[in-house]
């Protein structure tokens, strides 16, 4: 397919790469020669320096056979003008980055329907969704939901002092006794599918399926359950920040936000009156522990340096803050994070990155099964898409012990009329059914590729 | 360095020669010639060594920067011509090693510079003068880029390899894949060639010798199957040969523009146009001058501008021994040895985009000196051209004087005329073929010594390669580990 990704900043490279990796024709334009040159040294793709609301670099760049066009500009102006461009000049789908908040809502539906401009993407917002799932379940270090609302993947990491330490999976069924299913695990750098005969080990990364209520059954039962978390610091007082308060502030938590520059302070005030706006340095401890750092439930750092925002929430560790949570823009620097102790890391430009390989997936295969939802976890290796069976599907209503499988494939839960299903031997798909997929190390484009 | 793939790729290398030999082969037995086994042999040596650098060097890692780019491409050229100069070895046609090599290497550089006199190439089997002018056409496009097209290669960076392999200043691609623009360029570079065969064949030259001949323009070689070059075929053979080799020395690009419909991105080539006017001028010029060497107008005209155009291609075909020339025209096609033709072609030499950049550099830097404040850009191709695209021409210009100086000054020592050794050097160096005096279109390169000719193939690499690469590849630092295996 080919695509055309105007701007390649944090995010569009990040998206530029992953695109490419699944061997789409792909484009790139942006005004700094140098990214320019250095793009098409490590990827196999094509450069061409321009704007991209210019319409000759558009026509460049081969626009008029374009499948796709993303803009990733700083500016939600651009982008909408380079969509709109795009799209008058033959470009099939065309996505935006709009983050400006003032922009969302309403007038956003009526921009996008105006300016033909098929998908929009808002990174922050994305991201303070994400944390705000998390700190619903903050015994969990990343929260996965899907299309229906009763089921939801959750990922956890084993203690040294876990019960689950040393345990075949197969154990674990007579032990506890919700319904659930372990449906990847991440130990150092592999990541896997576990069959029953998988034996855990503290310090690996768990993937959970479930309904929530079962999930937060199963945590109790495991007695790493928390409370979600009520009072809540924010560090930094960005855009991320402001969506991330403005959810929040909804459940009537207390928010308390540290923000270094009046004027910010001034407007979260204004945007959240019950919120405590601090104006103050977020890296300063004195400033902290007197906003009371001893007794919040949680701790997110949202400034705009990775290493700030990594100093901050290593500290909030040490001072006993039950669940930490840190963005950090720089993916180089997440490994680092991670071996500090630091395990919930949001990454936004990851979290978009899935968003826009979903929609370019289901762009691909529209027809016969569309992909709805696609996270890829652990590192990356391991995929899970939720996909709409329809008519036609060869093997409808064949059990699954008769459904020869590919392996490092699982099924892990099938949604038939607002019930969840966590799948064993003798059950089926069926057409309108809703399913979510794993596969690990492999990459599946529609629901036949799961066959064997 | 990343030694592996290095050898890894070296070894693909092989096996692709190993199969691009399998046309001579076919040639020597429709023949029913005995330097059939000469090939049998060779192939299978190729495909033995190949297996075994590729088995024994599977590649961990591979990621590649642009100094392994360089030594791939340096070091492939050199395994590439060693090996095709094996048949002329195990046959006997030319039996030392040394001239047999240079005679490749002349080849694969699109060189065409000969040590065989004109009663040996035409006593040579025709087996071997298929591959004699095959390796041209290898040569022509690049080996490289054909293993880009051929083989699955999943690493993004090989762009590393291309940009190294092709001339010219500014190598970029036609389509976002690297494999899908290799196939692009090889498929208009054997469409282009095809065209070439047919109308050859269709002026009544014999199937092989229109291939031979096709193989010889399109690659802008110049190996031909006579004595006298083409001087003994009839003029219109004459004229298709020249459209066909101002064809070859024109950008690649251009043809792919005009094929994706873009005519007028494509009319508006700045470098197309300066390289079209140097050649009319140049015809212009020559046609003047040699006037009175030949009977009527357009035979003048022919012979200058096969000859213009046979020398700023580099292509190094003659129809006329153009060494009894007066010395305006001698001096004229001396110059356009230097210029050669477009980039992105398969010409030699300088390249007109250099040139046209060279001379756009020089007049800002005047402007500068008038206007010391004023701003300048620097515009080629409707766009900005970036000061380190520029900085690289003009050091381009300076290292290649520094190699010209050297490889002139070894020369020097032969005892010959300096008209020789000097056209020697710059019909070597810019892949032309031919030179002026004892090297000119009727003699050969057989009179020099074996120092000589070992220094006139390595400045034929450097010249098919545009420095760079050979020179990268003897640099320690180059050599130097920087990464665990």
């Amino acid at each position: 397919m080919k695509i055309i990704i105007s701007g390649c900043g944090k995010i569009g490279r990040t998206i530029l790469k992953n695109l490419a990796n699944e061997g789409h024709d792909i484009v790139a334009i942006d005004t700094n020669p140098d990214v320019i040159t250095e793009l098409t040294n490590i990827y196999d793709v094509m450069g061409v320096c321009g704007n991209g609301t210019d319409s000759d670099v558009l026509q460049e760049a081969g626009v008029s056979d374009a499948q796709l066009v993303a803009s990733f500009t700083n500016s939600d102006e651009l982008n909408m003008l380079t969509c709109f461009l795009a799209k008058k000049l033959g470009a099939a789908h065309t996505i935006a980055r709009i983050r400006n908040p003032e922009y969302n809502d309403k007038s956003l539906a009526f921009m996008k329907q105006q300016l033909e401009i098929s998908f929009t993407v808002n990174p922050e917002l994305m991201a303070a969704r994400e944390i705000f799932n998390i700190l619903q379940l903050p015994s969990a270090v990343n929260v996965e939901t899907f299309s229906v609302r009763n089921f939801e993947m959750i990922e956890l990491k084993l203690k040294a002092d876990s019960a689950l330490d040393n345990l075949k999976i197969s154990d674990l069924r007579g032990k506890y006794k919700s319904k659930y299913l372990i449906c990847a695990v991440q130990r150092g750098e592999n990541a896997y599918i576990p069959d029953g005969n998988f034996v855990l080990k503290s310090g690996d990364k768990i993937g959970i399926c479930a309904t929530p209520t079962e999930i937060l059954k199963l945590m109790r039962e495991m007695g790493v359950q928390q409370n979600p978390a009520k009072k809540i610091m924010i560090l930094g007082g960005g855009s991320t920040a402001y969506y991330l308060a403005k959810q929040l502030s909804s459940l009537n938590n207390l928010v308390i936000i540290i923000e270094k520059s009046s004027e910010v302070c001034a407007k979260l005030c204004e945007a959240f009156p019950k919120a405590v706006v601090v104006n103050g340095d977020g890296t300063n401890q004195e400033v902290l522990i007197e906003e009371g750092v001893g007794v919040i439930d949680a701790l997110v750092s949202l400034t705009g340096m990775d290493e700030q925002n990594i100093l901050m929430s290593a500290y909030a560790q040490n001072k006993g803050v039950p669940k930490v949570i840190t963005k950090i823009n720089r993916s180089v620097l997440v490994p680092m994070a991670d071996s500090w102790g630091l395990d919930t890391i949001i990454t936004p430009k990851k979290i978009v990155s899935d968003v826009i390989l979903k929609y370019v997936r289901a762009l691909e295969n529209s027809q016969d099964s569309s992909v709805e939802t696609l996270y890829r976890l652990m590192d990356d290796k391991v995929e899970a898409l939720e996909f709409i069976v329809k008519e036609g599907l060869d093997f409808l209503g064949v059990p699954f012990k008769e459904l020869k499988m590919k392996s490092n494939i699982l099924i892990a839960g099938i949604i038939r009329d607002r019930k969840t299903i966590i799948p064993s031997g003798e059950d089926m798909l069926l057409a309108g059914d809703k399913v979510v997929v794993l596969a690990a190390n492999q990459r599946i484009n529609n629901l036949s590729d799961i066959k064997g | 360095m990343n030694r592996r793939i290095i050898f890894y790729m070296l070894g693909q290398i092989l096996k692709v020669e190993a199969v691009l030999m399998l046309l001579p082969l076919i040639c020597s037995v429709i023949y029913r010639e005995k330097s059939a086994i000469t090939f049998v042999i060779t192939i299978a040596l190729a495909l033995l060594l190949g297996f075994l650098l590729t088995l024994l060097n599977k590649p961990k890692d591979k990621t590649f920067f642009a100094k392994e780019g360089f030594v791939i491409v340096a070091l492939s050229w050199m395994t590439l011509s060693v090996v095709g100069a094996l048949p002329f070895v195990i046959s006997g046609a030319i039996p030392n090693f040394v001239d047999a090599f240079f005679e490749t290497v002349s080849g694969f550089t699109t060189t065409g510079a000969t040590i065989l006199g004109g009663t040996e190439i035409e006593g040579m089997s025709k087996g071997l003068l298929f591959w004699r002018s095959f390796t041209h056409w290898i040569g022509g496009m690049g080996i490289l880029v054909l293993v880009m097209a051929i083989v699955p290669t999943d690493s993004g960076r090989s762009i590393h390899i291309i940009r190294a392999e092709m001339p010219g200043p500014i190598v970029g691609k036609l389509v976002p894949k690297l494999k899908s623009t290799a196939k692009i360029l090889y498929l208009i570079y054997i469409i282009l060639t095809l065209l070439e065969v047919i109308l050859l064949f269709a002026g009544g030259m014999s199937l092989f010798e229109s291939l031979v001949h096709s193989f010889g323009t399109a690659g802008t070689g110049g190996f031909g199957v006579k004595g006298d070059s083409i001087a003994s075929y009839s003029p219109y053979l004459q004229w298709v040969i020249t459209v066909f080799m101002l064809i070859f020395g024109i950008n690649f690009n251009i043809y792919y523009l005009i094929i994706a419909g873009k005519l007028r991105t494509a009319f508006k080539s700045e470098e197309l146009w300066c390289y079209v006017g140097i050649v009319i001028a140049a015809v212009a010029l020559v046609t003047y001058n040699i006037h009175n060497l030949f009977d009527g107008f357009w035979e003048t005209v022919r012979q200058s501008a096969f000859q213009v155009a046979s020398i700023i291609t580099t292509t190094g075909y003659a129809t006329t021994d153009f060494n009894l020339w007066p010395g305006l025209s001698k001096g004229i096609l001396f110059i356009l040895m230097f210029i050669g033709a477009c980039a992105g072609s398969t010409a030699g030499g300088i390249k007109v985009s250099r040139i046209v950049l060279l001379f756009k550099r020089i007049s800002a830097n005047l402007r500068h000196m008038i206007h010391p404040r004023g701003a300048e850009a620097v515009r080629f191709e409707g766009k900005k051209v970036e000061s380190e695209t520029l900085n690289g021409v003009l050091v381009y210009f300076a290292i290649y004087f520094v190699c010209f100086t050297v490889i002139l000054f070894v020369l020097l020592f032969e005892p010959f005329d300096f008209e020789t050794n000097i056209s020697a050097v710059a019909a070597c160096f810019n892949n032309v073929g031919p030179g002026l005096s004892k090297v000119g279109p009727m003699g050969n390169y057989d009179i020099f010594s074996y120092l000589s000719k070992m220094v006139l193939s390595v400045a034929m690499l450097l010249g098919r390669l545009e420095i760079y690469p050979l020179i990268l590849l003897f640099s320690p630092r180059n050599w130097i580990k920087s990464r665990n295996k």
